[in-house]
């Protein structure tokens, strides 16, 4: 007897009465069909929006980095300000696909495809930041350990700069083999059933050859959970050293100890909101409602509310160190930060990431989709000031006030933002319309224990008393 | 390259399929392959395929980028270039975590990636046959290996009594090659 049962607390992943050809049919018939005019309409806006953000480079690099409003003072602006917030969305997917793994979480393999590419193009986006930071950005390659005629001089190991060189190309290149490995069988399931040869011939490129022998899925398995585990203090050490760029300083407001874990819990908050604002979209134009279902907000809700709180705690707590340590210029940094001229973007962060996301206590709420996908994006905003409030407001009022100033951004830099937008957008409509936007694979997987018509036909098991229940399995055996 | 025969057959669920691949590898008959369209676990060991070593692969990999994040940074600040930082010492260990750490990851994923793929026999441009193309679909698909002087269709009849939906014999390439997926084969054609 082979018996798959799981409690009836748990909601059901999949929603109606699925077979395993059903759910390939539900995934993989968008790839085959014409998309529609709003994706024609997205993806259009979205490759405008990126050639926008080409000219804003161009123009920034043509005439150097002086076209940008950073001064001396606040030589940080917008831009490491994306950075930080690009590379905080580009938490999520990792997290939910490794950290939710080894926490044998079965409502990640509805999301987890979606979420991880959506890491990938954020780092991408992330890492248009630093390097056009560079100024020129021709000599970027610097940055990296390469013998030179330069004397042979090295770049150095211990600055926190180059740690994120390091963290980052990391990041983006384990994401992207962890993405790929599990893509890979789902494409083959779209080479088995296409209907044209372009097709065929495309996703048998893409797919490997693979065939899914029991050997080949085995070491798939073995693959994905070792990779789980590579991933997991990766994603953690990621923000970590982001975060390290402003603790290892000495500027009052980023030199302190706090800043690892909260930055790591503000990148999953503002992760999992980008995930919710891109699924909840998703899963209407292309249909997979049964996939990813309230269950599943419900669950990234939970998440953004613990994160959201501690990012919250963590807020607290850097005030109440400011006045603790008795430092003056701490003190000062806060009260600029508060009260001075940026007023605006603190209380902004602190009503969109500490005092809304507490409206996900409510169940109701929780499960309400238009409520979460402006929750989605009101998170993502407040994360934005976050880091717009750590890097400016530490900076614009330093330690002489004679070179006080204050920042706002030009139009190369705006340009250049809503350019990493047109980047990800387009980079994200096409992964809608090619790829399978949910693993496949993992969801004929779970089908049996979570389907909901499955756990029906477990209701007559559920109503047995244990004894009966051993005495028909004892029986089944022999 | 070797061309061979095979006796074919489908299950729809893998119920089935699990007393089916028992009564297959008690009657004799020389087993080729189980494909499935999702990990099925326990079918491994109903096969008695042994454990995979690829994790071994991957911690060697992983320490392999362990010592060469130390070696390279510590020779190159002891040795090959020394700078003084603020006075502090040339071997700054703690200071090498967070890339020995990045790197650890990086050539552990890489490798495994890699090791993966050459196990598997797996890459762009490799072809190899599909007995049923839904075998990524919704079937489980058992190909034993057969030769001219075997009872066609005693096997088929045995195949079919273990619950197979549907059962076939087909000459087909028994190994990878380079091919493009949209193309047949000249002994698909024949």
């Amino acid at each position: 007897m082979h018996l798959k049962y799981e409690s009836f607390v748990r909601e059901p992943l999949v929603d109606g009465d699925k077979t395993y050809h059903q759910v390939t049919e539900d995934i993989i018939s968008p790839i085959e069909k014409k998309p529609g005019r709003m994706w024609y309409v997205g993806f259009f806006f979205s490759v405008a929006l990126l050639l926008l953000g080409v000219f804003s480079v161009t123009w920034e690099v043509y005439y150097g980095i002086g076209v940008w409003g950073i001064n001396r003072t606040v030589g940080w602006g917008w831009d490491i300000t994306n950075f930080v917030w690009w590379v905080g969305i580009g938490h999520a997917g990792t997290l939910i696909s490794a950290i939710l793994l080894l926490f044998r979480q079965g409502w990640r393999t509805g999301v987890n495809r979606a979420a991880e590419a959506m890491t990938i193009f954020a780092v991408m986006c992330a890492g248009q930041f630093p390097i056009f930071h560079m100024g020129r950005v021709w000599d970027g390659f610097f940055v990296l350990p390469y013998p030179n005629g330069r004397g042979p001089l090295w770049p150095n190991f211990n600055s926190a700069l180059l740690w994120d060189v390091f963290a980052i190309s990391t990041y983006f290149t384990v994401s992207l083999l962890f993405w790929y490995s599990g893509l890979i069988p789902d494409f083959a399931t779209v080479r088995d059933r296409a209907k044209t040869k372009l097709r065929k011939r495309l996703y048998g490129l893409a797919s490997f050859g693979w065939t899914g022998t029991a050997k080949n899925w085995q070491r798939h398995e073995a693959l994905s959970l070792v990779l789980a585990g590579l991933s997991t203090p990766l994603v953690l050490s990621v923000h970590t050293i982001v975060s390290f760029d402003f603790a290892t300083s000495v500027i009052p407001g980023w030199h302190t100890t706090i800043f690892p874990p909260y930055f790591v819990a503000g990148a999953i908050f503002s992760g999992f909101a980008m995930v919710q604002t891109l699924l909840i979209v998703c899963r209407k134009i292309l249909g997979l409602e049964d996939y990813i279902t309230i269950g599943h907000l419900e669950a990234m809700n939970k998440v953004i509310v613990l994160t959201g709180s501690i990012v919250g705690v963590a807020y607290l707590t850097e005030l109440f160190m400011s006045w603790y340590s008795g430092v003056l210029y701490e003190q000062e940094a806060f009260k600029w930060r508060i009260l001075g001229p940026y007023w605006w973007s603190y209380w902004a962060m602190m009503t969109c990431n500490v005092v809304s996301p507490q409206l996900f206590w409510f169940k109701k709420l929780r499960r309400n989709i238009p409520f979460t996908f402006i929750m989605s994006i009101v998170v993502n905003i407040g994360m934005w000031f976050e880091r717009f409030v750590i890097i400016v407001t530490s900076l614009y009022r330093d330690y002489l006030p004679g070179s006080w100033t204050y920042y706002s951004p030009t139009w190369p830099e705006i340009g250049f933002y809503l350019g990493t937008f047109g980047l990800f957008f387009t980079c994200f409509f096409l992964f809608a319309k090619y790829f399978p936007v949910i693993a496949v694979a993992e969801i004929k997987f779970v089908l049996k224990t979570s389907g909901e018509s499955y756990k029906k036909k477990m209701e007559t098991i559920d109503a047995k008393s244990a004894e009966d229940f051993k005495h028909e399995l004892d029986h089944a055996h022999h | 390259m070797a061309i061979k025969k095979f006796a074919v057959a489908c299950y729809d669920d893998e119920e089935v399929l699990f007393p089916a691949v028992k009564k297959v590898r008690n009657s004799g008959y020389k087993l080729h392959d189980v494909y499935t369209p999702f990990p099925v676990h326990g079918l491994d060991g109903a096969l008695g395929l042994k454990e995979t070593d690829l994790h071994v692969a991957g911690f060697i990999y992983g320490i392999t980028g362990t010592s060469t994040a130390v070696g390279f940074m510590s020779w190159i600040f002891c040795s090959d270039w020394p700078i003084n930082f603020g006075g502090k010492p040339h071997w700054s260990l703690p200071a090498f975590i967070p890339i020995t750490f990045e790197l650890t990851v990086l050539f552990a994923a890489v490798g495994m990636v890699l090791t993966f793929c050459y196990l598997n026999q797996i890459m762009p441009g490799v072809k190899k046959h599909v007995f049923h193309p839904r075998q990524t679909d919704d079937l489980f698909v058992v190909a034993l290996e057969i030769n001219d002087h075997t009872n066609e269709a005693e096997v088929i009849n045995f195949l079919k009594s273990t619950g197979a939906v549907e059962t076939s014999v087909q000459v087909a390439e028994s190994e990878w090659w380079f091919g493009r997926w949209d193309k047949k084969e000249p002994y698909e054609l024949a």
